[in-house]
């Protein structure tokens, strides 16, 4: 399995919205992993997705898959996007909408196979729509078809741009579950751009924190966002909602996971560095919770 | 009289379907060009292809009557080596014609395409499907409204012409007299009747298209909203 680890060594010059960036991304990702890609908007994440996946050419470097080369400056090598055996969902779903829900599925796969579709078309619940044009589907549905879709071809490696993004929370957990049981049972190394941290806990046992183009921090979610020095005994992440000054102390609220609220009382110097917004963590020594902000 | 009236329409509509033949055949490929290509004189290009809307017909068919001249270098050599003359002939309307609707066939197809979301291409590429798949079975499948406008404009257009025939070729019968140069060559010889037979018959078709047009895009329209 060592053969199939992901060789990334590359930069290119991005224009955006803060004017130009420089991505800058060295790392290998090793086979059957799920990768979490996390960062603010205009880090670099999705660039570097497509990529991957040869929908934008990089200025210099190297791209390695297993033993086949993807992408070499200098070499002038860069195999096009038909030829890298991978699945990208998109964040519009990019189905198209003149196929029925099974067309779409159908049309992903490399020999057709009917038995795999009916297979993926109730893996998904999606039986009942199979003759469906994607543009009656919900959202939720949508994104069900569009992994199917992406599965359909039997990637070597599979790429989700914000899967969950447009979904609401209840729908994102379902699909979070689904999304962790799809690779599972396949194994595929799939590459997961988000900028959700419940997701990045829920499915990715690697992340990458991108920080303007480059990587500031990567490895098992628990280490890359939590605090070592916190020996916390039950530790719960989430964002600060609202700030509320009550007496001599604040209350704060946090949501976490889905969409669920805590309330937890902090003094006047814990909340030096805290704003509404931030990431936190919430945690417990003992038996009083306290509130920390999360690197 | 009435052998002229049908040849007339005859030829009017072969002018017509032949036109709008050619430019599925070159519109389609060169729409998927101009919408996807990162050249630099694109819009140069795209304004050459416009050209035709702006400029008066006598303009083109002055420039066309020039190349076909058998006096200078390309229509020399068309009488050379294939001994045919263009000037005043079918063909050589049926060129000028082409040439002179270029921009209703590309323009609609060119629109369509630069209105699809990017991802589906890319979704179909990485897919693993070919350019050529992916532009049969995914773009054009999906621009169908804009294809129906570009076919439906052209032959109107095509129908009306009027300023190139004249001017490239004549009012030739059973040649290149189409029916927008008998309506009027009918009213200088005083002839209101024939006239009023082909301005109606022109009136009604290109009404009858234009009216197919905006139906079909509203039925679109609603599907796209379900």
């Amino acid at each position: 399995m060592g053969n199939d680890v992901i060789y990334i060594d590359i930069e290119k010059q991005m224009l955006t919205a803060n004017g130009l960036m420089n991505l800058v991304v060295q790392t290998t990702i090793s086979s059957g992993e799920m990768l979490a890609l996390f960062g603010q908007s205009g880090a670099g994440k999705t660039t570097l997705l497509r990529i991957l996946a040869g929908l934008v050419t990089p200025d210099k470097g190297l791209i390695k898959f297993g033993q086949s080369v993807w992408f070499d400056s200098e070499k002038r090598i860069h195999v096009p996007p038909q030829n890298r055996n991978i699945s990208l969902m998109f964040q519009d779903y990019a189905l198209f909408p003149n196929m029925t829900v099974e067309q779409n599925i159908q049309f992903a796969q490399p020999e057709k196979n009917n038995s795999i579709v009916n297979e993926l078309l109730t893996l998904f619940g999606l039986s009942e729509f199979r003759k469906r044009k994607p543009n009656s589907l919900s959202g939720g549905q949508k994104q069900r078809v569009a992994l199917a879709r992406a599965l359909a071809r039997k990637p070597q490696l599979l790429l989700l741009d914000e899967p969950l993004s447009a979904l609401d929370a209840e729908m994102r957990m379902v699909l979070q579950d689904e999304i962790a049981r799809a690779h599972q049972l396949l194994g595929v190394t799939a590459l997961m751009v988000s900028h959700d941290l419940n997701e990045v806990f829920r499915l990715a046992s690697q992340v990458l924190c991108l920080e303007n183009g480059t990587i500031v921090r990567s490895g098992k979610p628990e280490d890359v966002f939590s605090d070592n020095s916190i020996s916390g005994k039950v530790q719960i992440t989430g964002q600060i909602a609202r700030i509320e000054k009550q007496d001599t102390v604040y209350i704060v609220t946090v949501i976490s996971g889905g969409n669920q609220l805590m309330k937890v009382i902090a003094f006047e110097n814990d909340l030096e560095n805290l704003k509404i917004g931030d990431r936190v963590m919430v945690f417990s020594k003992a038996f009083n919770p306290i509130i920390s902000k999360m690197r | 009289m009435d052998a002229q009236f049908a040849q007339t329409l005859w030829i009017t509509l072969k002018l017509a379907v032949s036109t709008t033949f050619i430019l599925i055949l070159i519109g389609l490929p060169f729409a998927y060009w101009l919408a996807y290509t990162k050249v630099r004189i694109k819009p140069f290009i795209e304004a050459l292809v416009s050209m035709p809307m702006v400029l008066p017909p006598s303009v083109i068919g002055y420039y066309m009557l020039v190349i076909y001249s058998p006096r200078n270098g390309f229509g020399e050599w068309l009488g050379r080596i294939f001994d045919v003359r263009l000037a005043f002939t079918f063909e050589g309307v049926l060129i000028a014609s082409v040439i002179f609707s270029l921009p209703f066939m590309v323009q609609p197809l060119h629109n369509g395409l630069r209105s699809l979301p990017e991802s589906l291409r890319e979704a179909s590429y990485t897919l693993g499907k070919s350019k050529m798949v992916t532009f049969f079975r995914v773009l054009l499948p999906n621009i169908k409204p804009s294809i129906i406008t570009a076919v439906a404009l052209t032959f109107a257009h095509s129908i009306g012409e009027f300023g190139i025939v004249l001017m490239v070729g004549g009012n030739m019968p059973g040649e290149t007299r189409v029916a927008s140069i008998a309506i009027y060559d009918e009213v200088q010889a005083l002839n209101f009747e024939a006239a009023n037979r082909y301005a109606l018959i022109l009136f009604l078709v290109s009404l009858i298209l234009l009216t197919t047009i905006y139906s079909v895009n509203k039925k679109y329209d609603s599907w796209e909203m379900m």
